[in-house]
C-alpha cells in the first residue's frame, strides 16, 4: 500500500480554491460560495485516490477543476509539474480524461458509438479515418465490448454498456489520469462490479492514475490507495486506505464509516450521531464547519478553524489532534 | 451448456437504432402526413406553376371579367373564374403560392438564423451575453408585429422583397426563445462537458453536439414561423401594404375580391379556403415534427 | 407476529407495449405481518416499484394487474373499488417515495400537506390535526416543528424533506407503510439516520414495512424477511439471516459476491461479476427468467421451475437445482 509515491507525483493541487458567487432571490446581493477551500493533494503515478463526502461538499467542483472546465479562483493544479493554466487545453485533454456518473447523460444522442468513441482522435487530428476505425475497434475490445456495437447508437444499449463506452471513449487517448466521477452510482449493483473490476485491470495494464470519486465507502475502500475526506469544501482527512479504513482520525470520517452499512443480517442501522444540522454551504458554520454536527465538538471548535496536522500518512484537520489537546485516537465501535 | 445464441430471452443490444424509430413514429403519425402530403402537392404546385396555369395569370380580359367558377355554373375555359379584371383565378391562385411560400420560406430562414444564433450563443455562453440576448427578446416582443411592419412597408414602400426583410427581421423572437431554452438544456448535458474535456473547440462542441440534440426543436419552430409570415403577408397584402398588384398573392386576391364580397362570396372564399389549407398544413406538420422527435432515450 | 396483516398470492402485472405484452410481474406471493419488515430487492427492471404501486392500486388504467388473492386485513384488494381503495391509501397504508424533491408540491406548506389526510380521513378539527402534525414532525426528529408548518419543501433540505414524508406517511398512524427507495437519493450519513428513523418508528407504532430497495446493505440491516425479484419473479425468499448467510439462489449469491464488503473482500481484489443483461419481458417468458446469465445453466432450466425449501423456516427458492448448484460440478461459493 505505501510503495507508491515514489515517483515525482503526476498530479498536485496546491492551495486550490474556488467561489462561486451566488445571487439569491432577484434583488438579494450575491454572496461567496466557496465550493473548494485551500485544497493541497498530491497523487503519485498508479495511485487510486477515493474522494469521499456528502453531496455539495465541492468534489465535483475540484474535478472539473482537474479536467480544466473551471479555473482555480486561487492556488495551482500540476500535472506532471506543470501548471494546467499555463497548458494548452488540448495538451491537457491527452493527459487527464473524465468518465461521468450518468451514462445516460454522457454519451450525445445522436451519434453512433464508433462517432463518439473516435472523437478524441478526430480532435486531436490523430492518424486518418481507417486507422481511427481501427484504434476504436481495439479499444471497445479492451473495454469489452464487441465491434457490432459501433454502428448503433447509446439508446440501444444498457446502461453497464454505455458506461464501458465512455471508458472507451476516456482512455482511447491513453491519459495518464481518469477522473471518476461516481462512474458506477447509476448503475445495478451487477453490472457495477464488472465495471469496477474493469477499472481496476485497465490501470494495472496501463499503469492509470485514478481520481476516484465516490459516495460508497465500500467502492472506495476496494479500489482506492489512497483517500480523502472532503467536507464544505475542505479536505479533512488524508489518508492510506488502511489508515483511513483501520484508524480513521477525524470524526466525520468516523461518522462516514459507521453509516456504511455491509450487508450483515441482524446489525441493525447505526446511529451515525451526527445529528440534524445540515451543512449550508452559502453560509457554513464559524470556526471548524463540522463543529454543529460533531459529537466531540469542543469550545474552541466554535471559534477556531482547525489547521492541517501532519499524520504519518497524510494530514487531519481537527483540534482533537492539537498538540495540546486530549488524546486523540477515538475507537470506532 | 444449453443452447444458449437461440434463447429468445438473449439479445446483448436492444432496440432499433434513433433513424429506425424516428421513421417508426413519422409512419405512425397521421397529423403529421397529411400536413406533410398537402404542404407537398402546394410546393410542387407552385414550383410547377409555369406548367399547370391554364392561363397567365396577368391576362387581363375586360370581355370576361368575373365569370364564376364551374361549380357556380361557370365553364372549363376557367374552372374557378374569372376576377374584376378578366384574369383567370386558377392561375392566379397557383402563382400565389409561389409567393406565399417564397415569402414563409424566405422569411422563417432569416428570422431562423437570427433567433438561432442569438438563442444558442445566449445559452450556451450564459453571463453577459445571456443578458443582452435576453434584453433584445424582451423589447422585440414588446413591439407589435402587425404594426411595425405596416410602419416599416408604409415608409418603404410595399413589394415583395420589403415584405421578406421586414417579416424576416421581426419573426425571430420565438427562435430566440425556443433556441436558448433548448440549448441551456443540452449544455449542462455530461456529453458536453466529455467533449470540452476531449479539447473540443467551441464552435465543434456548438455544431456536433449542440446542434443535433436541438435541432428537432428547430423545425418545429421553422414550420410556426412558416405559418406565421404567411398569414400576415396576406393580411398586409389585404390591407394594401404588403405585395402590390398585379402580383398575384392570396391576401391581395381577399382584398380585391372584398369590394364583391356581398354578391360574388367565391371571390373571397377561394383564395381563403386555399391560404387556410396551407397554415394548416403546416401547422399539422410542425404539430407532428414535435411529436416523433422528442428524444429517443425518454423511455 | 404470526398476525398476518397482507396476503398476496399470484400478483401478475402485465403492461400493453408497442410490440405486444411486457409480463412485467409473473405470479408471485408473499405475506407480510404486522410489525413485520419485508424487503423486496432487485436491480432495475426487476418489477419490484410496480409490486409497490400495484398494492396501493397505483398503477395506471392501461396496466393489467390480476392476482389469485391480495388481502390488506381482510379487505379483498383484487375486488375493491376505488373508493375503498382511496379510504385505505394514506389512512391505513401509506407510500414513501423515492424523490423527497417531487413527491412534495411546492405550492403547500409542510403543514398544509401534513395535515391533508388527516382531515380527509379523520373527523378531526385544524387544530387537532396541526398539534398532531407538529407531535409527528418533533417524533421524526425535526427541530422547532412548529415554526416548520409554514415553510414550503423548497425551503429545507433533502434529508429535512424526506423527515416530513415519512411523518406525512405515519399522520393516520398506518398499519402498513410501502418505501420505495426511500434512502436511494440521500447520502449515506443521512440514509443511516433515516432508515434508523424508520426502523425505530415501525417498531415503536408496530408497524408492517414494505422497504423497496436495490442497496444490499439497506436490506440486510432493516429487514425482517427478504424477497430477492429478478425480471418479475421473487426467486428467493427467507428471513434476512436465511437468505444472507445462505444465499441458495444462483441470483443472489451471485449479487452477494458482486458487491464489495469491508472486512470480507480483499481490497482491491476482483469482484464477482453476473455477466449478461436483464432479458426482455416482451411475448412469452418460459422457464427461469435468470437462465441467460446463470453460470449453474442446464437445459432444464427452459421449463417450469419448481419451488425449494432447503429446510428451515419459510426459506424458499426456485430453481431447477436442488441446492442451488449443478449437481455434476459444485461451483465455489
Amino acid at each position: 500500500m505505501s510503495d507508491v509515491n515514489k515517483d515525482a507525483p503526476v498530479l498536485e493541487l496546491r492551495g486550490v480554491t474556488k467561489t462561486y458567487s451566488v445571487k439569491q432571490g432577484l434583488f438579494g446581493a450575491p454572496k461567496p460560495l466557496t465550493a473548494v477551500n485551500d485544497v493541497t493533494l498530491t497523487l503519485g503515478r498508479g495511485e487510486v485516490l477515493g474522494l469521499v463526502g456528502e453531496s455539495g461538499c465541492g468534489k465535483s467542483t475540484l474535478a472539473k477543476i482537474l479536467l480544466g472546465l473551471e479555473a482555480p479562483t486561487q492556488g495551482e493544479v500540476l500535472v506532471d509539474g506543470e501548471r494546467i493554466d499555463a497548458t494548452d487545453r488540448r495538451r491537457l485533454a491527452r493527459r487527464i480524461q473524465p468518465i461521468f456518473q450518468d451514462p445516460y447523460s454522457s454519451l450525445n444522442p445522436r451519434k453512433s458509438i464508433e462517432d463518439i468513441v473516435s472523437l478524441p482522435l478526430l480532435v486531436h487530428n490523430v492518424g486518418d479515418a481507417a486507422s481511427r476505425t481501427k484504434a476504436v475497434r481495439e479499444i471497445l475490445d479492451i473495454v469489452g465490448l464487441p465491434a457490432r456495437v459501433m454502428q448503433t447508437y447509446p439508446s440501444q444499449m444498457s446502461g453497464g454498456q454505455r458506461q464501458r463506452v465512455a471508458i472507451a471513449r476516456a482512455l482511447i487517448m491513453k491519459p495518464e489520469i481518469v477522473i471518476c466521477d461516481e462512474p458506477t452510482s447509476a448503475l445495478d449493483v451487477s453490472v457495477q462490479s464488472q465495471i469496477l473490476n474493469l477499472l481496476g485491470d485497465l490501470r494495472s495494464e496501463f499503469g492509470l492514475t485514478y481520481l476516484f470519486i465516490s459516495h460508497d465507502l465500500a467502492v472506495i475502500e476496494h479500489l482506492a490507495t489512497r483517500v480523502a475526506v472532503m467536507y464544505l469544501g475542505r479536505i479533512v482527512e488524508e489518508a492510506d486506505v488502511a489508515g483511513l479504513f483501520d484508524q480513521s482520525r477525524h470524526p466525520y470520517t468516523q461518522a462516514l464509516l459507521k453509516s456504511v452499512l455491509t450487508p450483515d443480517p441482524g446489525m441493525g442501522v447505526p446511529d451515525t450521531e451526527l445529528g440534524m444540522e445540515y451543512p449550508n454551504p452559502i453560509a457554513p458554520p464559524p470556526g471548524c464547519h463540522f463543529h454543529p454536527r460533531c459529537p466531540a465538538a469542543m469550545d474552541r471548535c466554535k471559534i477556531i478553524a482547525p489547521l492541517p496536522i501532519p499524520t504519518p500518512d497524510g494530514h487531519v484537520e481537527c483540534h482533537l489532534f492539537d498538540g495540546d489537546g486530549p488524546e486523540p485516537v477515538r475507537s470506532i465501535s | 451448456m444449453a443452447d444458449m445464441a437461440t434463447d429468445p430471452l438473449l439479445a446483448d443490444i436492444t432496440g432499433p437504432t434513433p433513424g429506425q424509430m424516428l421513421r417508426k413514429r413519422i409512419f405512425g403519425h397521421q397529423g403529421l402526413l397529411i400536413g406533410a402530403v398537402v404542404l407537398g402537392v402546394l410546393v410542387l404546385v407552385a414550383i410547377f406553376a409555369p406548367w399547370l396555369a391554364p392561363h397567365d395569370p396577368y391576362a387581363q380580359s375586360l370581355m370576361a371579367r368575373m365569370q364564376p367558377p364551374v361549380f357556380l355554373g361557370g365553364s372549363w375555359e376557367h374552372p374557378l373564374g374569372t376576377d374584376h379584371l378578366g384574369r383567370d383565378y386558377l392561375s392566379r391562385l397557383i402563382y400565389g403560392a409561389r409567393v406565399s411560400l417564397l415569402i414563409g420560406t424566405v422569411a422563417a430562414l432569416i428570422s431562423g438564423v437570427i433567433g438561432t444564433a442569438m438563442g444558442v450563443a445566449a445559452g450556451y455562453f450564459g453571463g453577459r451575453v445571456d443578458a443582452v440576448v435576453t434584453f433584445l427578446i424582451n423589447v422585440r416582443l414588446a413591439m407589435p408585429v402587425v404594426l411595425v411592419a405596416l410602419a416599416v412597408v408604409a415608409i418603404m414602400g410595399g413589394s415583395l422583397q420589403v415584405v421578406i426583410v421586414v417579416l424576416g427581421l421581426l419573426l425571430w423572437d420565438r427562435f430566440a426563445v425556443v433556441m436558448r431554452s433548448s440549448t441551456l438544456q443540452v449544455r449542462g448535458r455530461e456529453y458536453v462537458a466529455a467533449a470540452r474535456a476531449v479539447g473540443c473547440s467551441t464552435p465543434r462542441i456548438l455544431m456536433s453536439e449542440i446542434m443535433p440534440n436541438i435541432v428537432n426543436n428547430l423545425i418545429v419552430v421553422v414550420t410556426l414561423e412558416m405559418a406565421h409570415a404567411i398569414l400576415l403577408e396576406a393580411a398586409l397584402s389585404f390591407l394594401g401594404l404588403g405585395v402590390q398588384p398585379p402580383t398575384p398573392s392570396w391576401g391581395l386576391m381577399v382584398s380585391e375580391g372584398k369590394n364583391m364580397m356581398l354578391f360574388e362570396p367565391w371571390m373571397v372564399m377561394i383564395p381563403g379556403v386555399v391560404l387556410f389549407v396551407l397554415v394548416l398544413a403546416i401547422n399539422l406538420m410542425g404539430d407532428g415534427l414535435r411529436d416523433v422527435t422528442a428524444p429517443e432515450n425518454r423511455s | 407476529m404470526g398476525d398476518t396483516l397482507l396476503t398476496v398470492r399470484g400478483l401478475t402485472i402485465n403492461i400493453p407495449v408497442g410490440g405486444g405484452t411486457l409480463h412485467a410481474v409473473r405470479g408471485i406471493d408473499f405475506d407480510v405481518d404486522r410489525g413485520e419488515t419485508l424487503c423486496i430487492v432487485g436491480e432495475s427492471g426487476s418489477g419490484k416499484s410496480l409490486t409497490s404501486l400495484a398494492l396501493m392500486g397505483l398503477l395506471g388504467g392501461r396496466i393489467d394487474r390480476r392476482a389469485t388473492e391480495m388481502q390488506f386485513d381482510g379487505i379483498d384488494l383484487t375486488r375493491a373499488n376505488a373508493r375503498t381503495m382511496r379510504a385505505l391509501r394514506g389512512d391505513r397504508m401509506s407510500m414513501i417515495f423515492q424523490e423527497p424533491m417531487t413527491s412534495l408540491n411546492p405550492a403547500y406548506t409542510i403543514g398544509d400537506q401534513l395535515t391533508e389526510a388527516l382531515l380527509l380521513h379523520r373527523d378531526v378539527g385544524r387544530e387537532a390535526a396541526r398539534a398532531r402534525a407538529v407531535e409527528l414532525l418533533e417524533k421524526v426528529g425535526i427541530t422547532a416543528a412548529a415554526s416548520r408548518l409554514g415553510q414550503y419543501p423548497h425551503q429545507l433540505s433533502g434529508g429535512l424533506r424526506q423527515r416530513v414524508m415519512i411523518a406525512m406517511a405515519l399522520m393516520c398512524e398506518p398499519e402498513l407503510i410501502i418505501a420505495d427507495e426511500p434512502t436511494t437519493a440521500l447520502d449515506v450519513t443521512i440514509q443511516a439516520q433515516i432508515l434508523r428513523l424508520l426502523v425505530d418508528l415501525g417498531r415503536e407504532m408496530n408497524m408492517a414495512m414494505i422497504l423497496i430497495t436495490h442497496d444490499l446493505g439497506v436490506v440486510a440491516r432493516v429487514a425482517d424477511k427478504v424477497a430477492v425479484m429478478y425480471a418479475g419473479e421473487l426467486v428467493e425468499t427467507g428471513s434476512a439471516s436465511e437468505v444472507f448467510n445462505a444465499p441458495m439462489h444462483p441470483y443472489t449469491r451471485g449479487l452477494l459476491r458482486c458487491i464489495p464488503q469491508p472486512g470480507k473482500t480483499e481490497r482491491g481484489a476482483r469482484l464477482g461479476t453476473i455477466p449478461g443483461i436483464v432479458p426482455s419481458l416482451v411475448g412469452g417468458v418460459t422457464g427461469c427468467p435468470f437462465r441467460t446469465r446463470c453460470d449453474q445453466v442446464v437445459d432444464a432450466c427452459r421449463q417450469a421451475i419448481p419451488r425449494r425449501n432447503p429446510g428451515s423456516g419459510n426459506h424458499e427458492f426456485r430453481c431447477v437445482h436442488e441446492t442451488g448448484h449443478r449437481m455434476a460440478e459444485e461451483s465455489p461459493a
